[in-house]
């Protein structure tokens, strides 16, 4: 692994850990506690008041994350994640909400609500944790399973054309794109350091295959092996047009930061156009002094 | 409980000229509704637009969410940052909102939905009455749990009706319903709406000891919790899995004992003081005409028609509907000759008054499959039937 993806300083984590509830539910060798690593080392890093961070997951393996974090967490229904967000954000706009959950919870099950978001540009950070089936449930065909991977119900291999998630984000709207393995430690924990700044829906997608189940169905090795495969495999290339990350059956990864702009958020939209038509009238909704850029 | 006057921003003061959907929008804003999450549904739009319109004049947010799915998830996230939240549906989006109702029980979150229902089932009769989402107002989500629905019989009640749910909401962290129906919700009638300092609300059930102490469902003496918010300091956790009284996820049935037990009994050992109802001429009544909502204005016809004809009528009319007023019934049941029982369903509510009744005196239901009110005759012939 090169130098710059190893986490330079050990940082204790554990403060921002619910160290009540370790041990974890994940299987040895699980990519997931590594995202919340960089997670928790990307929030260390940031300058933002914790108690105002918010972390909301849906269902699945991914979905516990919200169990294992000390911070204000909650641990919704398969899907609805990012509403629930949307909710806590518009409530509270000094809120910082992160949604930290599965392929399946949120570009399957909670797709539409993923899309919408993005569109409305909704001040939120998505962290979506690609392992490339339902993982919870028992390694089921997922919506970024690759085209020929076998899982428990595609037992001849998978047939139906996988989503792009940056694609799809990008299509939708959102403002902040990345993709990263989930061993590129670094690299996630400095987009994550990067969405937490900017105002506006950012999606992080890391590809963390799944050990248990993906890796053993398709016999693709185990543990770090399977993770080193990944980043191995992978090109950064920062900037990508996002139609070219299709992700094909243990071929090449495209990663990278791919979109970085600015757009008004939902609540910015809001306020500048309401305010605009009714003037006086208009009761200025939550607006904030943010530091963020 | 802790009780305060209402925000004058949010109230309309006045004399006014409203339908019921329009009134349970007033409704909401004066009991402080700053958080509005909907979907279009006919015939409950309105209530949406007219949220639409005046939110930005209170300080608050409206949003149009993509689904009913999305709806309920946003006003259980607002809810949990503080706001006071409400969302307007009728039956395809209140079946939609069923996943997420069971999530605000578990979380034991106060929200507020109003139904302005219509005829079923599926996309049924859009533009027409019905009264048959009632059981599943009760237990249309899966699980076992309790939630409280009041049953408003005009405009002026979908008014204060929709004051007094989210004073129950709040009271007992509770997903609290309004079922109204499409009648009432295009219904113009007067609607008065008092000065802000006469409208009493409840406040939430706010913690206030040391941060460290807190159990976000550890019952309090009314064994209902106490509630803080998102982004105080707390880092406290929730969940829709079975919980412990820290909010941590625990798998097994003595957990699962706990956890279920509370959020019935939580509603139900609190019955006496959320139900209400309306009782008129009981006393010497061998009939009792039992009814909800709009239906009560149609059989109040076939009431007096049955007076008149010398039958000793009395009516009894459930203003809260959930939880069921078993201990009235139950008494009531021992001393008249039957209850008659009109609702705009095929046998719905009228099931818990023959449980009440426990064989002692009969029970017969008027229904109506939707579409229109009763007849009044039907509701008559009925009485005559039951004073043979
Ligand atoms: C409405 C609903 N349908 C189905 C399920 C069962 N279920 C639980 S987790 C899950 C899939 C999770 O997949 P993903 O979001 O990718 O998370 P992972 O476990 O892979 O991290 C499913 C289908 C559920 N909990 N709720
Ligand atoms: S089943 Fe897969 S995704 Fe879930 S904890 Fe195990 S390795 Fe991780
Ligand atoms: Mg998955």
């Amino acid at each position: 692994m090169k130098k710059e993806d190893q986490l330079e300083e050990k940082n204790p984590i554990e403060d921002l850990l619910r160290m009540d509830r370790i041990p974890h539910i994940w299987c040895p060798g699980c990519g997931i506690g590594t995202v919340v690593t960089s997670f928790i080392e990307a929030l260390k890093k940031s300058k933002l008041d914790l108690d105002k961070v918010v972390v909301v997951s849906g269902i699945g393996c991914t979905g516990r994350v919200a169990g294992y974090v000390k911070l204000d967490s909650f641990h919704t229904t398969h899907g609805r994640a990012v509403p629930f967000a949307t909710g806590l954000k518009l409530a509270n706009p000094e809120l910082n909400v992160v949604v930290f959950s599965g392929d399946g919870d949120i570009a399957g099950i909670g797709g539409n609500h993923f899309i919408h978001a993005a569109r409305r540009n909704m001040d939120i950070t998505i962290i979506c944790v690609n392992n490339f089936n339902y993982a919870m449930t028992g390694g089921q065909v997922a919506a970024t399973t690759p085209l020929g991977a076998n899982a428990s119900t595609a037992p001849y291999g998978n047939f139906e054309f996988p989503f792009s998630l940056p694609y799809l984000a990008d299509a939708a709207g959102a403002t902040y794109i990345a993709r990263w393995t989930a061993l590129h430690l670094r690299r996630v924990t400095k987009s994550i350091q990067e969405a937490l700044s900017r105002r506006g829906f950012s999606f992080i997608e890391v590809i963390t295959p799944c050990v248990t189940l993906y890796a053993r169905r398709n016999r693709l090795g185990d543990g770090l092996n399977l993770l080193k495969y990944y980043y191995d495999n992978s090109e950064i290339h920062h900037g990508a047009d996002t139609r070219t990350l299709d992700i094909s059956y243990q071929g090449k990864l495209v990663v990278g930061k791919f979109v970085d702009k600015e757009k008004p958020t939902f609540l910015d939209a809001m306020n500048e156009h309401l305010g605009k038509v009714l003037g006086d009238k208009y009761v200025l909704y939550g607006r904030i002094n943010d530091d963020r850029d | 409980m802790k009780k305060v006057k209402a925000d004058p921003k949010g109230v309309l003061t006045g004399s006014h000229y409203l339908d019921g959907d329009h009134s349970l929008a007033e409704g909401g804003l004066a009991a402080g509704c700053r958080f509005f999450a909907g979907y279009p549904i006919t015939p409950s739009t309105e209530t949406a637009e007219r949220f639409s319109e005046r939110i930005p004049t209170v300080g608050g947010v409206f949003i149009q969410m993509e689904d009913e799915l999305g709806s309920i998830a946003a006003l259980i996230g607002a809810s949990w940052a503080g706001k006071k939240v409400m969302t307007v549906t009728s039956g395809p989006g209140f079946s939609l909102m069923m996943e997420n109702i069971g999530l605000a029980c578990m979380m034991e979150t106060p929200i507020v939905i109003a139904n302005v229902q219509r005829g079923g089932p599926s996309t049924g009769l859009p533009t027409l009455t019905g009264q048959q989402d009632m059981m599943q107002a009760r237990w249309g989500s899966h699980g076992d749990y309790e939630i409280i629905a009041l049953s408003p019989d005009s405009p002026q009640e979908c008014f204060d009706l929709t004051i007094e749910a989210f004073n129950l909401a709040e009271m007992f962290r509770v997903p609290t319903f309004v079922m109204t129906d499409e009648c009432i919700g295009h219904m113009h009638e007067k609607v008065v709406i008092p000065p802000a300092e006469e409208i009493e609300l409840v406040e939430r059930k706010w913690y206030t000891g040391p941060k460290e102490k807190y159990l976000p469902y550890k019952p309090d003496k009314d064994l209902v919790p106490f509630m803080i918010k998102a982004g105080d300091g707390y880092r406290f956790h929730t969940t829709g899995l079975t919980r412990d009284e820290r909010g941590y996820p625990v798998i097994n049935a003595e957990c699962q004992d706990v956890c279920v037990r509370h959020l019935v009994d939580k509603i139900n050992k609190n019955a006496d003081k959320i139900i209400k109802l309306k009782e008129e001429e009981i006393d010497n009544a061998e009939i009792i005409v039992i009814s909800y909502g709009i239906t009560s204005r149609v059989a109040i016809k076939a009431v007096q028609k049955a007076r008149k004809a010398g039958i000793k009528v009395g009516t009894l009319r459930l203003i809260t509907v959930w939880p069921f007023p078993e201990k009235r019934i139950k008494e009531l049941a021992k001393k008249i000759k039957a209850f008659v029982f009109p609702e705009i369903n095929c046998g719905q509510v009228v099931l818990e008054v023959e449980r009440c009744s426990w064989g002692q005196t009969q029970v017969i239901h008027v229904p109506h499959c939707g579409g229109w009110v009763h007849n009044p005759d039907d509701i008559f012939n009925a009485i005559k039937e039951a004073a043979k």
